[in-house]
């Protein structure tokens, strides 16, 4: 997927760049890009090495111990089925915890064996109510703060590159709604 | 007050570790080794496809696409150079990434366009990948309404963004 898109895009370069006599920029312009690429990498590396320094002493401090339990009534509303099992229960709010603190990788092995224990209470390869919103909370994030957006931002040279976070926790917010309600529409709409 | 948030994380967490008995500059140390290792599997990546961003940006593409997009995405309030970045965030995480720091760098990251950027990276997430994983592993082939569904959060969140930054300038 990702290598037809990337030579589409090289392809729409190659294009445009002959029908407005840019062709020499955008030669130059695949060899700047990768310079950037590097700039940015090595921008980047103090912003998220501190960072993950942090997430590493926040789960030593107990800290996921503490989210998983001041967010486990939502959780038990969302999943009224799987949040009776206590695998399934344990796996989704280990997910949901790891999303929150933007513990991107950690996130997915408990999102996997949450989907999975689902599938094994529901015995079929149909997605259930309680799987599509749950998928539906991963995939519209819930972050609170995105470490490496900050970071490109605090390389770009901005003046305070977490001041963002209010506009992010509010779309976050709407739009975490705006899937769940969706859902909820949709599951009523569709019986197949 | 957001200045202070993350030295403030610092300290509590630091301080709720040390009660616990724990290492915190040990903790410090290897939690910044991990990062190294993230930075370094997600180097390659940001390189070939900044790369091709930067190719797309000179060849006078992504300012004709704005043009192009300019009556639906001002109609939402959206910026329209931010179409690329919608157009690739459900499919790939560090493609948006890559596409998000170019627009940053070219706009400025107080800029309007910078910061709905960076809004926009932060508040949604690479939905079909996420999609594909979690039901792909776990042998689900009827999704039902999951995509549509995780396709309204996104459209939401991208209006959003542009909303919120409008908002809170």
């Amino acid at each position: 997927m990702l290598s037809v898109i990337y030579l589409f895009l090289v392809f729409l370069a190659c294009v445009f760049g002959l029908l407005s006599g840019n062709s020499a920029a955008v030669g130059a312009a695949a060899l700047s890009g990768a310079r950037e690429g590097v700039t940015l990498t090595l921008g980047v590396a103090g912003t998220i090495c501190l960072w993950s320094a942090l997430q590493k002493l926040m789960a030593a401090a107990g800290l996921t111990k503490f989210v998983t339990a001041a967010f486990r009534p939502i959780l038990i509303s969302l999943f009224p089925h799987a949040g009776r099992d206590s695998q399934a229960s344990g796996h989704i709010a280990e997910n949901f915890c790891a999303n929150l603190l933007g513990l991107g990788s950690a996130a997915t092995p408990p999102g996997i064996a949450a989907v999975r224990r689902m599938r094994e209470l529901s015995g079929s390869d149909r997605a259930t109510d309680e799987m599509c919103r749950f998928v539906v909370l991963n995939t519209a994030s819930i972050q609170l703060i995105p470490a490496t957006v900050a970071a490109v931002r605090a390389e770009a040279g901005a003046q305070a590159p977490l001041d963002i976070l209010p506009a992010v926790w509010l779309s976050s917010a709407v739009s975490v709604a705006a899937g769940l309600g969706a859902a909820r529409l949709l599951a009523g709409l569709r019986h197949d | 007050m957001t200045e202070l948030l993350v030295p403030l994380l610092l300290l509590a967490a630091g301080c709720l570790a040390l009660r616990r008995q724990q290492d915190v500059y040990s903790l410090l140390v290897s939690g910044a080794e991990e990062g190294l290792g993230t930075l370094l599997a997600l180097a390659p990546a940001l390189i070939v496809l900044l790369s091709a961003v930067s190719m797309l940006r000179a060849s006078g593409f992504l300012d004709w696409l704005s043009r192009a997009a300019a009556p639906v995405c001002l109609f939402f309030g959206i910026p329209p150079e931010l179409l690329p970045l919608m157009l690739i965030r459900p499919v790939s995480g560090s493609a948006a990434l890559a596409v998000a720091a170019e627009l940053i760098a070219s706009h400025g990251p107080d800029s309007t366009v910078g910061r709905t950027a960076a809004v926009m990276l932060g508040s949604t997430e690479t939905t079909l990948y996420t999609i594909g994983v979690y039901f792909g592993a776990a042998g689900i082939r009827k999704t039902r309404y999951a995509l549509p569904a995780a396709a309204a959060a996104d459209l939401t969140g991208f209006f959003m963004a542009a909303l919120s930054v409008r908002l809170f300038g």
